[in-house]
């Protein structure tokens, strides 16, 4: 071998580097440089003329300080100059040079791609590698506009050498990496398909990961590829080791090729032809086979280079996911590797296996190897395989396993490296809710998370806890009776405090019985917590006393003379401070029933998926997520952000709030719908705020109406406080779907990246048809195609749907319709769900949405006289006929736009009945198959206030409830 | 291939290879934070870690590290056979390579390792091909430095 001749080297050059390298300090280098550098500059700003040679060496020490890390703002013009040398060393420099520092917007680039040019037409092969390389290397627009056309033509050209060839192959690959627009397919692609039977290795290992790259971009193009790349495949895996001369590797046969093949075939569908795919099946087969041989040599080279092979093939396999055999093969040889004793193929089957456990052809046999796994997770020593180990675990799980890998990860956590706890916390709180057959599992399984790991138990894991118990009555009693003991601990995580306040808030009165749990015992556990706590728990804790109150009477004497205390009521912090003032008011003045009803328990949250999915598949980081999650996070934007700007905005509201308030105060109707106006919307932010994750399966229209809050989320996410506390029935959410086709009876329900869900619905009396249009966004079919209407609970009885069932396909871009026939049987409140469901791509969507049905549908608008209206108006004079409400204003206060959303909403606008010509009234008739309610409407807006004060009055008090309801969210 | 590193067991940066286009001050950064997390591994474990959403794939010769930066459909094992086919070809070339080859000659480096990889993909992976490549080039060299025979001893400066 030609050692390196040191003398013709630039003797300068290994000078200077001696002496940087003798620097004792950074100075001293920082010296040396500055020294170096002003010398440079000196000799090329000079009268004489430099010579070529002085020219390189200069060039090369301006790289190397460079490549040392300090800036360096001179010399390109120099370089420049070096690439139109016709001495290969001065061209090569220069082209490193450039290739190194110069960015592309430099004013050189025309220059540079001037001499680039001249090289790649000298026809000279080492001069156009050295040009080639430079494309390749600097990769810019600039480059690509100049040379995206001219570098197809050196690659296909008959007469190229093969070595330009290569470099040619993947400089074009570069240029279309960087720029593919620029990349235009022409009649040279069929040519460098062909490129895969070229007799040269080298050509064919270049020309492979262009054609791969190529493929993603436009598959049809490149088709013809498979079946030349599984017959060199075929070639290169029967052959003997030593047929392939110096591309053998270990006596491995070409090991870099295979793998770029086997690449390029996961671009494609398993092949059509019969006889390509079963010669395909036999190179995977020997694949296979060759992991069984005992090895040819004892180098890890060897190895790793057979291996790298295996698991190519084992991709292709789980790409294709249809041959059965082959994908069990494929797992019980990463079972094998599970306990090899190379950190590295450990790790790399554990990784391997995860995508293997998502196959329902090797699902089952993946979850054979849990002890192992579980083993690895316990005796691994390299926290990424660790990592490598709880992923596996995670994608393995399912309702039979779920208990003990939910243990072994719980387990696991106590001692887990502090990177990675949070995601298993999210791992953990996910399976456990998925997989929770038992409730009581669950609650548990939550409480020993934030017990090991509390720091790590994220917002969205304790709200989700909190959902879960609110929802199910069953787990109720055990989950209030847990926290309590959990609370006993002397040191518990603050969230704990959280789940404890909120829950004995809701549910103590389930464990009052037990004289161990009375209401003082419980009340004075919590506020031992109290002082320890940050303001937003402390928030929290105030409001489960004021629930205390309503719950235990017999202790609403201590927590009086608690929130009296001046720690409470003249604390500095404003919210502590207004909650104290309110509570303590509220509960001196509110009689029992209105306490009741003001601080009932809450009503179960709507069914959506978890947002804690979202936070992991977020933490996974952008390059797995998932497309619609994006959208997640522009909504999550529109609406405010997260918690970190709330402590501005809800000063803001809070200190606007109390004007508004004490003027309705002094209008002395009910106290719950006093203090519902000003905060409506903070109850509906909580729900934005609560499903963050979920914003988008809810198409907002008027994100502007969910306000700015995205409030804090402890006080806002409390909806026991007051102002949130309506009777029952819905809650206010300015998104919830029907809201916005309670005026209207088109439009378009529901949006994703997949389905787009139209309505169109015609009412007459108690009966209704409704059309559904399901949109397929995507170019692919849908199938299995299923959409129910499911009316729940009470609703079952109030409520008819019909649905016609409807095409098990929706075609790419087609869109399906689906009758639905309505008939109300009598007045209800709750929405009927449209479940929807089908396979997208290998994976089953499943979507619920409620049905904009509202009971307003069935108005029938009634004319009548302003003597008539006053005269029924007196006749429906009982309390409960009655329900007023004063709302603020969510939405300009335009007289048209109100009038239109009263005829819309079904009733008669009467005119000139009432005295005020500000007010609007309305009458009209609800139809159900068991009565017709007779119904009468007041609306008085305040324009000054913004404040409006809706009336109903009708003969049946649920359907003035539900019709007060109804209308005041659409002001 | 997103990029490929080498720094010796301080940390200093001998040769940075960048695939994808970047600022210099995002490539500093990347440099800095992988070069810390690399070299805070403790020998026995495992070549491959994620970092951010790439995977690193890393080995260490004598007192260097080699270590490169691919994607997340890339293959990990044949990540490590190209470093390891990149320091043979710099030991057949140097001859029993060391460090200091690699800083005094740092360009040959570079240009050995274009012959090799070219916009983050092998381009020939014979040994033997690569190498004559360069030995042409250095041919060329040898020819043209005699022409500089005479030059005095001005480049020592």
């Amino acid at each position: 071998m030609p050692a390196v001749s040191k003398g013709d080297g630039m003797r300068g050059l290994a000078v200077f580097i001696s002496d940087i390298r003798n620097c004792k300090s950074k100075e001293a280098e920082i010296k040396r440089i500055n020294k170096e550098l002003a010398n440079i500059r000196s000799k090329f700003k000079g009268d004489k003329a430099l010579d070529g040679y002085s020219k390189k060496k200069y060039v090369c020490k301006l790289l190397f300080i460079f490549l040392l890390g300090h800036d360096i703002d001179f010399g390109h013009m120099e370089a420049v100059n070096l690439l139109s040398s016709n001495k290969y060393t001065e061209k090569q420099i220069g082209y490193l040079f450039i290739s190194v520092l110069v960015n592309s917007n430099s004013d050189l680039i025309s220059l540079i791609n001037n001499a680039i040019k001249n090289d790649l037409s000298s026809r000279n092969p080492t001069f156009m590698n050295l040009a080639l390389h430079c494309i390749a290397n600097v990769g810019s627009r600039e480059m690509a506009e100049a040379f995206a056309a001219e570098v197809p033509c050196i690659l296909v050209a008959g007469d190229t050498m093969d070595s330009v060839k290569q470099s040619a192959a993947l400089c074009l690959l570069r240029l279309n990496r960087t720029s593919p627009d620029l990349v235009a397919m022409g009649e040279w692609t069929t040519r460098v398909v062909h490129l895969l039977n070229d007799q040269h290795l080298g050509v064919v290992t270049a020309a492979t990961s262009l054609i791969t790259t190529l493929a993603q971009k436009s598959p049809e193009d490149f088709k013809t590829s498979v079946s030349l790349a599984v017959a060199r495949l075929s070639r290169i895996v029967s052959s003997a080791s030593t047929d392939l001369q110096d591309y053998t590797y270990y006596f491995v046969a070409a090991p870099w090729l295979s793998v770029k093949l086997l690449r390029l075939l996961q671009c494609y569908p398993p092949p059509e032809d019969g006889a390509i795919r079963g010669r395909l099946t036999e190179c995977l087969e020997t694949i296979l086979n060759k992991a069984q041989e005992p090895p040819k040599s004892k180098k890890v080279q060897h190895s790793n280079a057979k291996n790298a092979v295996l698991f190519e093939a084992i991709s292709l396999i789980i790409h294709h996911d249809s041959e059965p055999t082959l994908l069990v093969r494929a797992c019980n040889q990463l079972g094998q590797f599970l306990q090899h004793r190379e950190t590295n193929l450990r790790y790399l089957a554990l990784e391997s296996m995860c995508t293997l456990a998502s196959s329902e052809f090797s699902h089952e046999a993946v979850k054979t190897h849990i002890e192992t796994v579980i083993n690895a997770l316990k005796s691994e020593r390299d926290v990424s395989v660790r990592q490598r180990a709880v992923d596996l675990l995670y994608a393995m799980c399912d309702r039979s396993n779920a208990k003990q890998i939910v243990a072994e990860m719980l387990s696991y956590l106590e001692t887990a490296d502090y990177s990675i706890r949070e995601e298993i916390v999210l791992k953990v709180a996910i399976l456990a809710e998925k997989y929770a057959v038992d409730y009581t599992w669950y609650v548990d399984t939550i409480l020993n998370l934030i017990r090991f790991a509390g720091d790590y138990v994220s917002d969205e894991v304790w709200y989700r806890v909190i959902q879960i118990v609110i929802n199910r009555d069953e787990v109720q009693g055990y989950a209030a009776k847990t926290v309590f003991e959990a609370l006993q601990a002397p040191a518990c995580h603050e969230n704990l405090v959280k789940v404890g306040g909120y829950i004995l808030g809701e549910f103590g009165n389930l464990i009052a019985g037990d004289s161990r749990s009375s209401p003082l015992i419980q009340f004075d556990l919590l506020h031992s917590k109290f002082h320890l706590c940050s303001v937003p728990t402390r928030a929290l804790l105030l409001s489960a006393y004021i629930k205390f109150i309503n719950l235990f009477p017999e202790v609403k004497g201590t927590i009086q003379e608690v929130l009296r205390s001046d720690s409470q009521l003249r604390n500095a912090d404003v919210e502590l401070q207004q909650r104290a003032v309110e509570y303590l008011r509220l509960s001196c003045i509110a009689s029992t029933d209105i306490l009741a009803t003001v601080l009932e328990e809450m009503p179960p949250f709507p069914e959506r998926e978890s947002s804690i999915l979202a936070k992991l598949k977020r933490k996974k980081g952008p390059g797995n997520l998932h497309p619609d999650l994006d959208e997640n996070r522009k909504e999550r934007s529109v609406n405010g952000g997260t918690a970190d700007h709330s402590s501005t905005t809800s000063n803001a509201k809070v200190a606007a709030s109390p004007t508004p308030s004490t003027d309705l105060l002094g209008l002395g109707s009910t106290i719950t719908t006093q203090n519902s106006a000003p905060r409506a919307s903070k109850g509906a932010s909580l729900l934005v705020d609560v499903f963050s994750g979920n914003i988008a399966a809810f198409p907002v229209e008027t994100p502007v109406s969910v306000g700015p809050v995205a409030d804090e989320n402890f006080s806002s996410f409390l909806p026991n406080t007051p102002q949130v506390a309506y009777a029952n029935a819905t809650l206010p959410t300015a998104e919830e779907p029907e809201d916005k086709f309670v005026c209207k009876n088109n439009g378009v329900l529901y949006e994703n990246q997949l389905l787009q869900i139209g309505l169109k619905s015609e009412f007459r009396q108690n009966l209704g048809r409704m059309y559904v249009f399901f949109g397929n966004k995507t170019s692919t079919q849908f199938m299995n195609f299923a959409a129910s209407v499911v009316c729940q609970d009470t609703l079952q009885a109030q409520l008819n749907v019909h649905a016609k069932p409807a095409d098990p396909t929706v075609d790419g871009g087609a869109q399906l319709q689906q009758i639905l026939n309505i008939e109300c049987v009598s007045d209800f409140v709750d929405a009927p769900v449209l479940n929807i469901q089908f396979r997208y791509g290998g994976t089953l969507q499943n979507i619920a949405v409620k049905l904009p049905i509202t009971l307003n549908k069935f108005f029938q608008p009634t004319e009548m006289t302003s003597q008539d209206f006053f005269q029924r108006w007196k006749q429906l004079g009982a309390p409960q006929q009655e329900v007023q409400t004063i709302f603020k204003a969510r939405h300009s206060m335009d007289t048209e736009v109100t009038k239109a959303k009263i005829m819309g909403f079904g009733a008669a606008l009467l005119d000139g009945v009432d005295p005020n010509p500000s007010n609007f009234v309305g009458a009209g008739v609800i139809h159900t198959k068991t009565t017709q309610v007779g119904c009468l409407l007041r609306l008085e807006p305040n324009t000054q206030a913004q404040m409006y004060r809706l009336t109903l009055r009708t003969s049946r008090d649920t359907v003035s409830q539900r019709l007060c309801d109804l209308l005041s969210e659409q002001f | 291939m997103q990029f490929m590193l080498l720094f010796s067991r301080q940390g200093k940066l001998r040769l940075q290879k960048w695939y994808v286009p970047l600022s210099d001050k995002e490539k500093k950064k990347i440099t800095r934070e992988l070069v810390q997390t690399v070299l805070a591994r403790k020998p026995k474990m495992c070549s491959f870690l994620e970092w951010r959403d790439l995977k690193v794939v890393y080995k260490r010769y004598a007192s260097l590290y080699f270590c490169c930066a691919i994607e997340n459909q890339d293959n990990e094992l044949i990540t490590l056979e190209i470093i390891h086919r990149y320091v043979e070809l710099l030991d057949k070339y140097f001859g029993s390579v060391c460090e200091l080859d690699i800083i005094f000659n740092f360009e040959k480096a570079y240009f050995i390792l274009d012959e090799f990889l070219l916009g983050g993909e092998a381009q020939d992976t014979s040994k033997k091909n690569v190498l004559k490549a360069i030995e042409q080039a250095d041919l060329l060299q040898e020819i043209q430095s005699e022409d500089w025979g005479g030059l005095p001893n001005e480049e020592i400066l």
